[in-house]
C-alpha cells in the first residue's frame, strides 16, 4: 500500500476527531439544538441530559463521580480556574503555590500571574531525567502552600511525573494538589482517587475529541474542594464557570474519553510497539543521536530526540511531507530552545536538534517506517553540509571551543 | 513559516558545499556563530594572492534553512569576485536576493561575517608569510 503524504506525527499537539466521536456529536448541531440551562421544555431536557451523559463518561476514565466535573474551553482555562479559582479561595490561608520548570505556559503564566497579585509562587527543577525529585518537594512546602501544581506528562518529552507519590505528599500536608493532565489522561491510567488528585485538567482536542472544550476535575469530597470563578455570569457548573455550555462539544469530550477508556490497553501497547520501532530504527541507521528524558516513566507515543550537529528548523525543512515539532530556537516565537530541554541540562547545541514525534491513533507501521528512512536521509545530508560534524568526526571537542557569535539577535 | 522559493531552492540545492585545505596559504577560513544560537557558518575561500581574485569558495552551515541558504549565495557571490568585491557584500544584499523574513536577518548577517572572517584569516596567512620572509 502506498504511503499517503503528509504523515501527521504531532499528536501532542493535537488530534483529529475520532469518527465515531464526531458521528456521536453531529445531532446535537441541528436537532438536539437546546440549551441545557433550559429547564422548561424537551430541548432543553434532551441537551441536560447529553451533557450528564458526557460528564458521566469523563469521570469513568478517571474514577471520578459526575459532580465533580466542570466543563471549560480548554485545558488553559482549566488549569486558569483551577490556579487562580484556588488561590483567591484559599487565600486566608496562605499565599504559596508549588509548581515545576516543565510545565506548560498556561501553568507557568498563570503562576506568574499571580505573582504580581502576591502569591508566592516556588518552581521546583526537574532532575536530568525530566522528573522532580521529591524531597524538593517536601522541603518547599510551607504553612503558607496552598497548592501543589505539577503536569502528568509532559507535552514535550513525554515524562511522566511522579504523581501517586506527590499526591500522597499533598495528602499528609493537607495541600490541594492539581495535575496538568492534558497529555497523560486517556493515554495511561489516570485515577483521581488513587493519585490523590484535588484538580485535574482535561482537554478534548489532545484525545481525538473536538477543539474549544475541556474539562476540570474538582473533587468534591475528603476534601470538598471550592473555587472562585474566574468567569462570571449565569451560574453555570455549580457556579465555578458560568457560560451557556457546549453541549455538542461536551457531546464529543465525553465520547473521546468512553473510546479512550475502552481502548486503552491495547492502543498503549501498539503506541509503544511503534515508539519502539521508530526509536530502534533511527538509532540503527544513525550516531550520535540522543533520547531527551526518562525512557522508563514516558508516554508510550512520545519520543523525543537530538539528532547532533544538525539544526532542528532545517531538519524540518527537509521533512516536509512529515509534520514533527522541534525545540530548536527557529521554530519558536521567542527564538529561545526549549525551555523543557534546558530544566533537564540538555545543552543549548543539543536543544536545537531535537525533534519531538508525537504518535497517535491514526498512525501505521508503514509510517513509521517512512518516517524513519526520511529522517535518516535528511540528517545524513545535512551533517554532510554541517561544519559541526565535520569537527567532530576530526575529533574536535565542539563544546571546548571559543565560539565568537557575532551576529545578530542571540 | 513559509520559506522564499529562492530559500528553497538553496536549502535543496546547495552550490558549492565542501571544504578547503586548511593549511593552504591562499585559502581563507571563516568560522562564525555558535552552536548554541543555532547557527555556525563555515566559509572557505582560494584567493589568487597576485590577481586578488576568488577562485574558488566552499561553505559547510549548521542552521535553519535561512542560513544554509545565506551561506549558499554567499558562495556563489564571491566567486570571481576581488577580495575588494567580496568585502563590499552587505547582509541587506542577501536579505534582499532571499527575501529573508526579519526574525532572519541575522542569518544574512551571519553570512557578511563569514566573508569578512575569511577574509580576514587569508590576510592575517599573507602576512604572517611576508614576515617569515
Amino acid at each position: 500500500m502506498a504511503i499517503k503524504t503528509p504523515i501527521y506525527m504531532d499528536y501532542h499537539a493535537t488530534t483529529p476527531v475520532d469518527p465515531r466521536v464526531l458521528e456521536a456529536m453531529l445531532p446535537y448541531f441541528t436537532k438536539i439544538f437546546g440549551n441545557a440551562a433550559s429547564r422548561n421544555h424537551s430541548f432543553g431536557w434532551e441537551a441536560e441530559e447529553a451533557v450528564e451523559n458526557g460528564r458521566a463518561q469523563i469521570a469513568r476514565l478517571i474514577n471520578a463521580t459526575p459532580k465533580e466535573i466542570v466543563f471549560t474551553s480548554g485545558a488553559t482555562e482549566s488549569n486558569n480556574l483551577a490556579l487562580k479559582g484556588a488561590a483567591e479561595m484559599y487565600r486566608e490561608k496562605g499565599n504559596h503555590i508549588i509548581t515545576q520548570v516543565t510545565e506548560h505556559k498556561a501553568v507557568l503564566d498563570t503562576c506568574k500571574r499571580l505573582e504580581k497579585y502576591g502569591y508566592e509562587v516556588t518552581y521546583l527543577p526537574v532532575e536530568k531525567d525530566g522528573r522532580i525529585n521529591l524531597d524538593d518537594l517536601r522541603r518547599a512546602i510551607t504553612p503558607k502552600t496552598i497548592i501543589i501544581s505539577i503536569m502528568y506528562a509532559n507535552n514535550e518529552i513525554g515524562v511522566v511525573q511522579p504523581i501517586p507519590e506527590i499526591g500522597k505528599i499533598a495528602k499528609e500536608k493537607g495541600v490541594l494538589f492539581h495535575v496538568d493532565g492534558v497529555q497523560a489522561t486517556g493515554k495511561i491510567p489516570v485515577d483521581v482517587q488513587g493519585d490523590n488528585i484535588d484538580m485535574l485538567s482535561i482537554s478534548g482536542h489532545k484525545i481525538y475529541g473536538p477543539k474549544g472544550v475541556g474539562a476540570l476535575y474538582v473533587r468534591r469530597r475528603n476534601p470538598r474542594v471550592q473555587l472562585s470563578a474566574i468567569i462570571d455570569g449565569g451560574g453555570h457548573e455549580r457556579g465555578m464557570r458560568s457560560g451557556t455550555l457546549n453541549v455538542t462539544g461536551i457531546v464529543g469530550l465525553g465520547k473521546a474519553c468512553e473510546i479512550c477508556q475502552q481502548e486503552m490497553p491495547t492502543e498503549s501497547v501498539r503506541m509503544l510497539a511503534l515508539r519502539t520501532r521508530l526509536q530502534k530504527g533511527l538509532e540503527a541507521k544513525l550516531d550520535e543521536v540522543y533520547i531527551n528524558g526518562s525512557m522508563e516513566h514516558r508516554l508510550p507515543n512520545n519520543l523525543n530526540m537530538s539528532f547532533a550537529f544538525v539544526e532542528g528548523e532545517s531538519l524540518l525543512m527537509g521533512i516536509n511531507d512529515v509534520a514533527v515539532s522541534s525545540g530548536s530556537a527557529c521554530t519558536s516565537a521567542t527564538l529561545e530552545p526549549s525551555y523543557v530541554l534546558k530544566a533537564l541540562g540538555v545543552g543549548e547545541d543539543l536543544a536545537h536538534t531535537s525533534i519531538r514525534f508525537g504518535l497517535g491513533r491514526f498512525n501505521t507501521e508503514e509510517e513509521v517506517d517512512y518516517v524513519t528512512s526520511r529522517m535518516v536521509e535528511v540528517v545524513s545530508r545535512l551533517r554532510e553540509l554541517s561544519p559541526l560534524y565535520e569537527m567532530a568526526k576530526e575529533g574536535i571537542d565542539i563544546s571546548k571551543m571559543q565560539w565568537g557569535a557575532t551576529a545578530g539577535s542571540h | 513559516m513559509a520559506y522564499s522559493d529562492k530559500v528553497i531552492e538553496h536549502y535543496n540545492h546547495p552550490r558549492n558545499v565542501g571544504s578547503l585545505p586548511k593549511e593552504d596559504p591562499n585559502v581563507g577560513t571563516g568560522l562564525v556563530g555558535a552552536p548554541e544560537c543555532g547557527d555556525v557558518m563555515k566559509l572557505q575561500m582560494k584567493i589568487n594572492p597576485e590577481t586578488q581574485i576568488i577562485e574558488e569558495a566552499k561553505f559547510k552551515t549548521f542552521g535553519c534553512g535561512s542560513a544554509i541558504a545565506s551561506s549558499s549565495l554567499a558562495t556563489e557571490w564571491v566567486k570571481g569576485k576581488t577580495v575588494d568585491e567580496a568585502l563590499a557584500i552587505k547582509n541587506t544584499d542577501i536579505v534582499r536576493e532571499l527575501s529573508l523574513p526579519p526574525v532572519k536577518i541575522h542569518c544574512s548577517v551571519l553570512a557578511e561575517d563569514a566573508i569578512k572572517a575569511a577574509i580576514g584569516d587569508w590576510k592575517k596567512k599573507k602576512g604572517e608569510g611576508a614576515e617569515a620572509k
